[in-house]
């Protein structure tokens, strides 16, 4: 019951800034230049008529605060307009595509804590060793990396160099037969449908894409293991677990590791936020249907509505997964959830 | 200020790491300010007889599909990308300090008010914030500058505001006020300048970001256009080469992006080692 309270209070409290977020996009894509009724009416050549007529049709030629306040009224109720690029609804665009995104960035995120923990928590075991100082190495180049240049460069290795990775473009191969449609996630609709090759295929195109994102990410958590872990490694408990002769691997994994591990869930949500927008980049490079591609698209073409709906969406994943670290927060220290 | 020189020496000295990377920061921005003298080619114009030669001895880094020489280029482009990084962490530097310690030295409302604005900008994946900006603002240079310098502003407005805030009521701003200062003078006067060093820190840090940003939307066709020698665009251009083969296209403007990211991170670090008492080892 706490708990529920406490989720409820923190989706309140999110209200506001998805609010702010709401009417930041509205008048960045209203109030600045560029007009969509020019852009959408026939051609460069279409009489003034017609543009009135284009602008009429998207409310364009009503005053400012009418327009927001029926964008809000609009975003009240689950509508996101159209996007004219698609000539679809904007949220079913977004809802097709989101799995491709989520898809990609969860298993990227995994990748990455999958290779940040290890490495952190050896370097934190033995700092000043020859592995604390190749985290180092590693974490201080991989910011210096731009996620579009490594995954490029991923692409020239793997798949024309060694020709082990299929061809970096989509989700599937266009050949192959994709499986039915029912959460849109590849990796989990081809389990569900017990096609393991098809599973396989699927998990090839991911592993480089996600793998790029991987190493953007991997230097802030291996760095925030490694601290957090050195300054639990070196509190009282730990001298007491060892001296009462708990075996290294105990101390470390079960003793440190629970207690390190809490600075690293609060820096998942920053990361998280940061592969949100690297996504974009890296759809790019990869053709990836996402809705990082989606909303660049739409962008370029000055097609307001998808842009909108697209941040918009970024602004509640975010607030989701801020609050899913929150419990988990909670889970993983049991003084914060009472507190 | 010799003391300081001093201590500077002594820990560039036990630190090499830094003294490398100050030396490689001096050479960028040598070589962006004497890039046209030093290219061997010109940036912009095509020789297509030469398309897409790998590295050789005319051609240091290879030409690209126009034949243009990619090392010229690079060069070329070292100008315009620092040019950007600089300008833009110049304006986020000025303004976020500027509000952010009239927030830290006024406090109340105000203060709670632009920290929770900070605090939801800062949450949010800035990137996309970036590229919003310069679509809806038109695709021109100056507008990749107006975005990286949005997207950093928040950092800027915290770190002043901190710095500010744990000072305000220290012994020597009282004195100032006592002697008769007006509120807008303590802070453009005294406090402004006390936390000076520690947001050079930040700065440097800040410069590294600031780059891979402005490559980034310039990848993605924003901002900077076609013929223009850019980071961020070579490596888009060379993307289509890259599944035949032809790796120099891409490789040689992210070695240089790497590098110039890498240089202002580790400066950053030593500038900390050289300003931060607390952090000297």
């Amino acid at each position: 019951m706490r708990v529920l309270r406490r989720i409820g209070g923190r989706l309140l409290a999110s209200l506001p800034a998805l609010l702010g977020v709401v009417v930041f996009t509205f008048l960045l894509m209203r109030v600045l230049p560029g007009d969509p009724a020019v852009f959408f009416s026939s051609g460069p050549n279409a009489g003034q008529a017609e543009i009135d007529a284009v602008r009429k049709d998207l409310g364009l030629d009503r005053p400012i605060p009418e327009q927001l306040l029926r964008y809000l009224y609009d975003v009240g109720t689950g509508n996101l307009g159209r996007s004219l690029t698609t000539g679809q609804t904007v949220v079913h665009d977004l809802g097709e595509r989101l799995p491709a995104s989520l898809e990609l960035t969860l298993c990227a995120l995994v990748l990455a804590l999958g290779l940040a923990l290890p490495l952190g928590i050896l370097a934190a075991v033995r700092p000043g060793s020859a592995i604390d100082h190749a985290v180092r190495m590693v974490c201080t180049l991989g910011v210096c990396v731009p996620t579009f240049v490594s995954g490029l460069l991923l692409v020239y290795v793997f798949y024309v160099q060694f020709g082990i990775a299929p061809d970096p473009t989509g989700r599937l191969d266009i050949f192959a037969a994709s499986p039915p449609d029912i959460t849109g996630f590849l990796l989990i609709d081809f389990a569900l449908v017990g096609d393991w090759e098809g599973w396989q295929a699927a998990a090839a195109q991911l592993v480089l894409p996600a793998l790029t994102m991987a190493l953007f990410v991997l230097a802030p958590l291996a760095r925030m293991t490694r601290a957090s872990m050195l300054s639990v490694l070196g509190s009282d408990f730990i001298r007491t677990a060892r001296s009462i002769g708990l075996s290294r691997w105990r101390v470390v994994a079960v003793y440190g590791l629970r207690n390190a591990i809490l600075p690293v869930l609060t820096i998942i949500g920053i990361v998280f936020s940061t592969m949100l927008g690297a996504n974009v980049l890296v759809e790019k490079v990869f053709s990836w249907p996402g809705i990082g591609s989606y909303a660049l698209d739409a962008l370029l073409a000055s097609d307001y509505a998808p842009v909108q709906g697209f941040v918009l969406l970024m602004a509640a994943v975010f607030v989701m997964v801020n609050l899913l670290i929150d419990v988990l927060y909670g889970i993983a220290d049991p003084r914060v959830s009472v507190a | 200020m010799i003391a300081t020189l001093r201590h500077a020496g002594w820990v560039l000295r036990g630190n090499p790491v830094t003294a490398v990377a100050t030396l490689g920061a001096v050479l960028l921005l040598m070589l962006a300010a004497f890039a046209p003298w030093l290219m061997p080619y010109d940036p912009i114009e095509s020789d297509v007889a030469s398309a897409l030669q790998p590295p050789s001895a005319a051609h240091w880094a290879g030409t690209d599909q126009l034949g243009r020489d990619i090392l010229s280029r690079l060069m070329a482009a070292t100008r315009l990308d620092l040019a950007i990084a600089a300008s833009a962490v110049g304006v986020s530097f000025v303004l976020g300090a500027v509000i952010g310690s009239f927030c830290g030295y006024r406090g109340g409302r105000l203060d709670r008010v632009v920290g929770r604005v900070v605090d939801v900008l800062m949450a949010f994946p800035l990137f996309v914030l970036a590229m919003a900006l310069v679509a809806a603002l038109g695709n021109r240079v100056e507008n990749i500058i107006i975005a990286t310098a949005v997207i950093n502003l928040p950092f800027y407005i915290r770190f002043a505001r901190a710095e500010v805030n744990v000072r305000r009521d220290a012994g020597w701003v009282e004195a100032a006020r006592a002697g008769g200062e007006g509120h807008l003078s303590v802070v453009l006067r005294f406090l402004l300048p006390n936390i000076l060093p520690a947001m050079a820190v930040q700065i440097s840090l800040n410069l590294g970001w600031a780059i891979l940003n402005a490559a980034g939307l310039s990848f993605l066709g924003l901002g900077v256009t076609a013929p223009t020698p850019e980071w961020g665009i070579m490596v888009a251009e060379g993307a289509r080469f890259i599944s035949a083969g032809q790796w120099w296209l891409v490789a040689f403007p992210g070695l240089a992006l790497m590098l110039a990211v890498l240089c202002f991170n580790l400066l950053g670090d030593g500038l900390r080692d050289i300003l931060d008492p607390r952090m000297r080892t």
